[in-house]
């Protein structure tokens, strides 16, 4: 049963408590009350005034409701998708219906009309929204098995792959247990690079495999790769994409250690700053090796799978000194998938 | 080269230490039915090319992508060399230069390496052709980091980031890098085509690194027809421009 559901999509509805998806809301409700002000008003000079007028009950309407539904979005989103539904929309009733009351208290008598044609405006508004995040949701679905195929696709070099039986069929005659652990490393590299990766891993397993990438291509190199680890303050749990970090360190092997004949460093720096997580990846960078196009593509490949996970929290930015490269993840602190 | 039936001399070049090792224990392997000894190994090809101006050998086993200088590029300062050694190119993975080689018929092996073929390639190497520099160049998916020159009857490697000029002369070229004049057997267009990258042309004869241009000055009567001559970074001389390269100035912020 679980294959054939594989590729079954999945309604759901969206993570109210991300920041993308919350800037989205508030996106959303400012161009409708724009909208509304703008039909109204008869030329530009009455747009403002109208628009300030429209956005006064509107704004403490979405304050609340963010508020409300970032608290409730666990919970609203273990309900099935109608449900869920269902009760976002009757929600914002009782958020429209409160602070229609609240005027009624404060100002007196019927500042704003009549409680219905709000219900009305409310349910437009939801229904709008909802259905926006339904349309992505089934948007972005596609993608999220097209960036499976493609964290498949870009991962480990061919290049590497056979550098790599090279050096370990050169351990067999001289160094029969090297050879086995550099093999049991392969192994484990491979297990994951085939293994279905639309499911968030830990950091821990992340640098672990990271690490085992490393030890294979030390055989190959030598002492010209050394590998420099801060990692005392890793926060081990936070959940990540599968293949974020072994794929940038294996740009900075391919462009930073390859080309050179001397030792070179490449310093691996995770640790956590609030509720964020920080990978900070260095490596020497050398201005005649011109292999940018693959680096240019990895690093697209990672972003978006980030972008995919964790909307606009997670950010990957990458810098170019004299000679060094750096590459800048950060990504929220979260221990159990949304 | 030596005779046929003589001891084949094998030199391995390889950045990777493994790889080495493994194409050492396969020629021991082939040693049983074939007459051979290594007699060197390098791990990028500047050492490869020093190594050879004084160790004879009959075959280079040698890989492509290597730091410093690779295989390709070690390969075309070999065919200078008195005795050049024949070349068999190893190769991990590189779809461009594979097919290069098959349209150009080089001799090449896939690593990781078979016994078998290493055998067979060794056992006709004596039938095959040297390369020629044309293929060689043709091969060359990039310029030269190095240029080769000939002197007092050794092979010596200047760095292409350490020239200031190049000149045209009557049957050759003069390079100039930072510290002394040395004299190269090719032509100036050639050279102008290789490293258009690296170096512009001001002058019929003259070739500047655009890494060390520091201005462009009106020159009393050194100037050439166009009245300018360039300066360049750690060189008292004046170059002179030509009118009809004139434009270059343009892109260096001059006119």
């Amino acid at each position: 049963m679980k294959s054939i559901n594989q590729n079954v999509h999945q309604d759901a509805l969206p993570d109210f408590g991300n920041l993308g998806v919350i800037l989205r809301i508030v996106l959303i409700v400012l161009a409708l009350s724009g909208f509304l002000a703008l039909a109204q008003a008869g030329n530009w000079g009455a747009f403002l005034p109208l628009f300030l007028e429209v956005s006064a009950p509107v704004q403490p309407v979405l304050v609340l409701s963010i508020l409300a539904l970032s608290g409730l979005s666990r919970w609203l989103r273990r309900l099935d998708y109608r449900t869920g539904i269902l009760v976002v929309v009757l929600i914002e009733l009782l958020i429209v219906t409160v602070i229609h009351r609240a005027g009624e208290q404060f100002f007196g008598g019927d500042p704003y009309g009549q409680l219905e044609r709000y219900w009305l405006f409310t349910l437009a508004a939801a229904a709008l929204i909802l259905y926006y995040f339904h349309l992505r949701n089934r948007a972005l679905s596609p993608a999220l098995t097209e960036a499976r195929l493609q964290a498949l696709q870009a991962r480990i070099r061919p290049h590497f792959l056979f550098n790599s039986i090279n050096a370990v069929l050169s351990l067999i005659r001289q160094a029969p247990k090297r050879a086995e652990t550099a093999l049991e490393d392969m192994a484990e590299l491979f297990r994951v690079l085939m293994a279905d990766n639309r499911v968030l891993s830990t950091l821990a397993r992340e640098v672990e495999l990271t690490q085992q990438y490393l030890n294979l291509e030390q055989l190959r190199l030598g002492e010209r790769l050394r590998v420099e680890w801060h990692t005392e303050n890793m926060p081990g749990e936070t959940l990540i994409p599968p293949l974020v970090l072994q794929p940038l360190v294996e740009n900075a092997v391919y462009h930073g250690i390859e080309p050179c004949s001397e030792t070179g460093v490449i310093s691996i720096n995770v640790y956590k700053a609030r509720d964020e997580v920080h990978l900070v990846l260095r490596n020497p960078y050398r201005k005649d090796g011109n292999h940018h196009a693959g680096n240019k593509m990895a690093l697209g490949n990672i972003r978006e799978r980030l972008a995919l996970h964790f909307d606009a929290e997670a950010s990957l930015k990458s810098s170019l000194t004299d000679d060094a490269y750096q590459v800048h993840i950060v990504i929220p602190y979260r221990t159990e998938a949304r | 080269m030596s005779k046929r039936g003589q001891t084949l001399r094998i030199v391995i070049a390889d950045d990777e230490a493994p790889a080495r090792s493994r194409i050492r224990d396969l020629l021991e392997d082939c040693a049983a039915s074939l007459a051979l000894e290594v007699v060197g190994e390098a791990p990028n090809g500047c050492a490869l090319v020093e190594m050879l101006q004084h160790t004879q050998a009959d075959v280079v086993l040698l890989d492509i992508r290597m730091p410093e200088m690779d295989g390709i590029e070690a390969a075309q300062h070999m065919q200078k060399l008195a005795d050049a050694p024949l070349v068999i190119f190893t190769t991990a993975y590189d779809v461009y230069a594979v097919k290069a080689f098959e349209l150009h018929a080089v001799d090449y092996l896939v690593k990781p390496i078979r016994l078998r073929r290493l055998y067979d390639a060794l056992a006709r190497v004596r039938s095959i052709t040297p390369l020629s520099l044309d293929v060689l160049q043709q091969l060359a998916p990039e310029a030269r980091r190095h240029l080769s020159v000939q002197e007092r009857g050794r092979l010596l490697l200047v760095p292409v980031d350490r020239v200031l000029f190049m000149r045209a002369e009557l049957k050759y070229v003069t390079i100039r890098t930072v510290e002394r004049e040395h004299l190269l057997e090719e032509s100036l267009t050639r050279l102008e085509q290789e490293f258009r990258e690296r170096f512009v042309r001001v002058h019929r004869s003259y070739l500047v690194s655009r890494d060390y241009i520091e201005s462009f000055e009106r020159g009393a009567d050194g100037g050439g027809e166009s009245g300018w001559v360039v300066k360049l970074r750690g060189l008292e001389e004046r170059l002179p421009v030509s009118r009809r390269q004139q434009h270059v100035m343009r892109e260096f912020g001059r006119l």
